[in-house]
């Protein structure tokens, strides 16, 4: 049997370095809510693992020169919702963040651990996706950019190389008119996971929208970006008729499994609903009505 | 398995342990440190049993490796109290018999000492929710949520 190692570098560098090194048998360790409960439980024996958290861009909140965000992959839910202006600029990146367990499991987990687990029911995700966020990589060739959607590959799977390391999230500066929001379907008011997940950003001007993004969460393999759904509100005042094609839209991008917690008609049909009511929110701030 | 010495501060006192690399925070307060005070319900994450503070901030001791504690401040349940004097917050848990088994107490009161730190006078809902992630079987949370409405009206008059 193979003895577990803990590191903590302080630098990137190291990090890469010893994930790298250690190949298979790495895990990087951020929050920790999801990777003890699967070293707990038995699902996982890492060799090595590797805590991320005293590299300091990896817990550091920054307002870009432009107007953007840069967000440390391992930044807790706790430490998001206590930034001054972040929830101001991303309320719905924010709510989302936010839904992920209880005030115990925010304190440490982070959107970032959250995007790396794979869950295609991972709350931060969708609204990561509809905000247009891109995700900065260093793995042993150096650093590397990709958009948030293009990161998960499967339940539990990401499109990282081996020994790449997830170090921050992008976000980028929002014109007047904007705001997002995310919703989600659960049976309960508090700590499940999503039945479906839908996060809608959205710029209007005098009443039109003039750009959106949706993602949809727990209604597919992956997390989903519908381009179909952000075309049909795009140059719409939100009117019911581009609602319904919108919500058309996110119902046919679904290919969900049945099991307990939704059924694949119910999916289908909530992925639609909850675009109508996410959009709303989303349309009442961007305007501020 | 290679014993890791970690040196941490633990209600306010420089403390120093040995423990193995994947043991949890929990496994370390109640083996090497032996504050029994934080409980293990479920070692998920799920029922706050094993609250604790890290840095001011309310963690699940089971969802946290010992050694991450290294240069850290940790307050427990064991904290709570100044010498013979109950904290508020267990004072009136007493009077108002807000535990039944005692089990998920001392988790429910470290959580309910980290709201009120955070927000001195909140709603009903603000501590339904609050206390959402520490789970009783016994009291059906209603005396739990009084007193620590009780707690916070009586602590602000002070």
């Amino acid at each position: 049997m193979t003895e577990l190692r803990y590191l903590a570098p302080g630098t990137l560098d190291e990090a890469v370095g010893a994930f790298a090194a250690a190949g298979s048998a790495a895990r990087i360790l951020a929050g920790g809510t999801d990777l003890l409960v699967q070293m707990r439980s038995g699902i996982l024996k890492p060799g090595v693992i590797v805590d991320i958290k005293k590299i300091p861009e990896m817990t550091a909140i920054e307002e870009t020169a432009d107007g953007g965000f840069r967000i440390g992959a391992a930044v807790s839910g706790m430490a998001l919702a206590e930034h001054k202006n972040f929830g101001k600029v991303w309320p719905g990146v924010l709510e989302a963040v936010n839904l992920i367990g209880s005030k115990q499991v925010q304190g440490r987990a982070s959107a970032g651990g959250n995007l790396c687990n794979g869950s295609p029911a991972g709350d931060s995700v969708p609204a990561m996706v509809a905000a247009g966020a891109i995700v900065t990589v260093q793995g042993p060739d150096g650093r590397r950019e990709m958009k948030v959607e293009d990161v998960p590959a499967g339940p539990g799977r990401t499109n990282f190389k081996p020994g790449e390391i997830l170090v921050s999230f992008t976000l980028p500066p929002r014109p007047p008119g904007s705001s997002d929001a995310y919703l989600r379907m659960i049976p309960r008011t508090e700590m499940d996971i999503a039945v479906v997940g839908c996060g809608v950003s959205l710029t209007m001007k005098d009443g039109t929208v003039t750009s959106a993004r949706v993602g949809l969460g727990a209604v597919a393999p992956t997390v989903l970006l519908v381009e179909d759904a952000a075309k049909a509100l795009i140059g719409s005042r939100l009117d019911d008729a581009a609602l319904a094609k919108a919500a058309s839209a996110c119902s046919a991008a679904c290919r969900p499994i049945d099991d307990k917690r939704g059924t694949i008609a119910y999916r289908t049909k909530v992925a639609g609903v909850l675009l109508k009511r996410t959009a709303a929110i989303a349309a009442k701030r961007a305007t501020g009505k | 398995m290679a014993k890791v010495h970690v040196t941490t501060t633990i209600n306010g006192e420089p403390m120093e342990f040995l423990c193995e690399p994947d043991d949890t925070m929990l496994d370390a307060l109640r083996g090497p440190l032996s504050l029994t005070g934080s409980k293990e319900g479920c070692a998920s994450g799920d029922c706050g049993a094993c609250s604790i503070t890290l840095d001011d901030r309310l963690v699940c001791s089971c969802l946290m490796l010992a050694v991450e504690s290294e240069g850290h401040e940790i307050r427990t349940i064991e904290g709570l109290a100044q010498g013979d004097r109950l904290h508020p917050l267990q004072q009136k848990f007493l009077e108002m018999a807000a535990l039944q088994c005692g089990i998920c107490t001392s988790g429910m009161l470290v959580a309910s000492d980290a709201l009120l730190k955070k927000n001195p006078d909140p709603t009903e809902e603000e501590v339904r929710f609050w206390l959402a992630g520490n789970l009783c079987r016994c009291t059906g949370y209603d005396k739990i949520v009084r007193a620590v409405m009780e707690t916070a009206a009586e602590m602000r008059a002070q």
